[in-house]
């Protein structure tokens, strides 16, 4: 395994299974941490710089708390119009002056292959925090550790992605770690939302265990994940037509009684209306502590690539 | 004597005394082969030939470009293998054969094709058309078909000589 100090994160393909066990067991001992009961002091004297040229609170807080729980400093914007980006500064440009500033940058951008461009310009480490319809690794990286630690294994644990698999960006690299990993796959998608034949293809090659349905009531029972997406609203021009897909899946607690005792439901969050409020106080609902495991995940993969951890 | 090599149906268009026969182009993409080599050139005397869908000695299709007076560079000669990637170069020298040989299709292409992503960064443009400092660079992931997988956005592009630049 290759040492993570100075390496960028762009792709979860940028990463081996071995790495992403690595940051896993990183973040593992970071939990503590990550929830105030410890102090850390490994990232002093550090800076994060969080460009956001697209808004996205719960990703840029994340890794901003991550960053102050390491005992580093965060600096940055998450309004493109009040940056040099408005006076027309190339992305380019902006990352040769912010690395001179920051000991390592995550970046959120509207464009595709942002992060790759930006990695050729930086001299510190840059983490991809999103960029349009591409790549999330670190929300990836979040997915699996939430799995690994809810339910003990990623390799041989049957997930079910269900929801909107054709613009979802979290899914597609979700699904091609979890393939990586062993896990065995079942897409729940509406015919119009399945995931896109390119993505099912690159999967194979990996030799992937992939089923497709679009019955959540059938696979229910077998499923030891339920990672659930939001149907994007924005897509659909027709609220008629938004309505009938987006009704097409609601995980209930009536719906769960189905489902194995220890299955988890996870969701990227946020949510809007795919899981009922009534699933919150089942022993099922896991995605609040998801959430929180932005936090660990984050800090490890900001220690290791600062070098503060190996 | 080793003059320029044609078949029946060839022999429709003139033999070239100087200049390219590109040959078993894939049938449909010889006014694409064209298009990426900027010809015809306005103002030039220099007969340009297009012969499509010829029965090849394989019993497939194919077509033929012929060019007079312009023996290819080899980054044209790349570009062709994008998008024809079992062509071959004729260069014809006083009616001969003097070069023949096969284009190689390249482990990456860089330059020469655009992403098919509109939303890639690297069809980014400013107000002023201005773009990043970057040229639109892939890998090559298939080659009998060739298909592109772009180095910035990771989208694959299939129809490449519609991306030629």
């Amino acid at each position: 395994m290759a040492g993570f100090k100075g390496r960028h994160i762009v792709h979860i393909e940028d990463l081996s299974v071995e790495e992403m066990q690595h940051i896993m067991g990183v973040a593992a001992k970071m939990v503590p941490v990550a929830r105030g009961e410890r102090k850390s002091t490994a990232a002093q004297g550090k800076v994060l710089a969080s460009l956001f040229f697209e808004p996205s609170t719960r990703t840029r807080l994340s890794f901003e708390a991550s960053m102050e729980r390491l005992g580093g400093a965060a600096i940055g914007f998450s309004d493109p119009d009040v940056s040099s980006v408005a006076k027309g500064e190339t992305l380019a440009d902006t990352i040769r002056v912010i690395s001179s500033y920051a000991d390592i940058i995550v970046l959120r951008h509207p464009r595709e292959g942002a992060s790759r461009l930006a990695t050729k310009f930086s001299s510190v480490p840059v983490i991809n925090g999103g960029d349009g319809a591409g790549q999330h690794p670190t929300q990836t990286l979040l997915d699996l550790f939430t799995i690994q630690q809810e339910t003990g294994k990623i390799a041989g644990s049957h997930v079910g992605i269900v929801g909107d698999l054709k613009y979802g960006r979290t899914v597609h690299s979700l699904a091609n770690a979890l393939a990586r990993f062993g896990a065995e796959i079942t897409f729940v998608s509406p015919p119009q939302l399945q995931m896109p034949s390119e993505q099912v293809a690159r999967l194979k090659e990996t030799g992937a265990s992939i089923k497709a349905t679009q019955d959540l009531n059938a696979v229910i029972p077998s499923l030891d994940v339920i990672y659930v997406t939001r149907i994007q609203k924005e897509r659909y021009p027709d609220a008629t037509e938004y309505a009938k897909v987006a009704g097409s899946y609601q995980i209930t607690a009536d719906l769960l009684s189905q489902a194995k005792k220890h299955a988890v439901v996870l969701h990227p969050l946020p949510r809007v209306g795919e899981i009922k409020e009534d699933v919150d106080s089942t022993p099922h609902a896991r995605y609040f502590q998801q959430s929180f495991n932005g936090v660990p995940v984050r800090m490890a993969i900001l220690a290791l690539l600062l070098g503060v951890v190996e | 004597m080793n003059t320029e090599v044609v078949s029946q149906k060839e022999m429709k268009v003139s033999p070239i005394r100087n200049g390219t026969v590109i040959d078993h182009i894939t049938p449909g993409m010889a006014l694409k082969v064209l298009r990426i080599l900027g010809l015809p050139r306005e103002g030039s005397r220099s007969v340009v030939s297009a012969i499509m869908n010829v029965p090849s000695e394989s019993g497939r299709r194919k077509d033929i470009v012929k060019i007079e007076d312009r023996e290819l560079e080899p980054e044209e000669v790349d570009r062709i293998s994008l998008i024809a990637p079992n062509a071959t170069i004729n260069i014809i020298r006083d009616y001969e054969v003097a070069e023949k040989h096969k284009v190689a299709l390249p482990e990456r292409a860089e330059g020469t094709v655009a992403c098919s992503n509109p939303n890639c960064i690297t069809n980014a443009r400013d107000e002023f058309g201005r773009r990043e400092p970057v040229l639109a660079s892939f890998r090559v992931i298939a080659k009998e078909k060739p298909v592109l997988r772009c180095d910035y956005c990771d989208r694959d592009v299939v129809n490449i000589a519609d991306q030629i630049m």
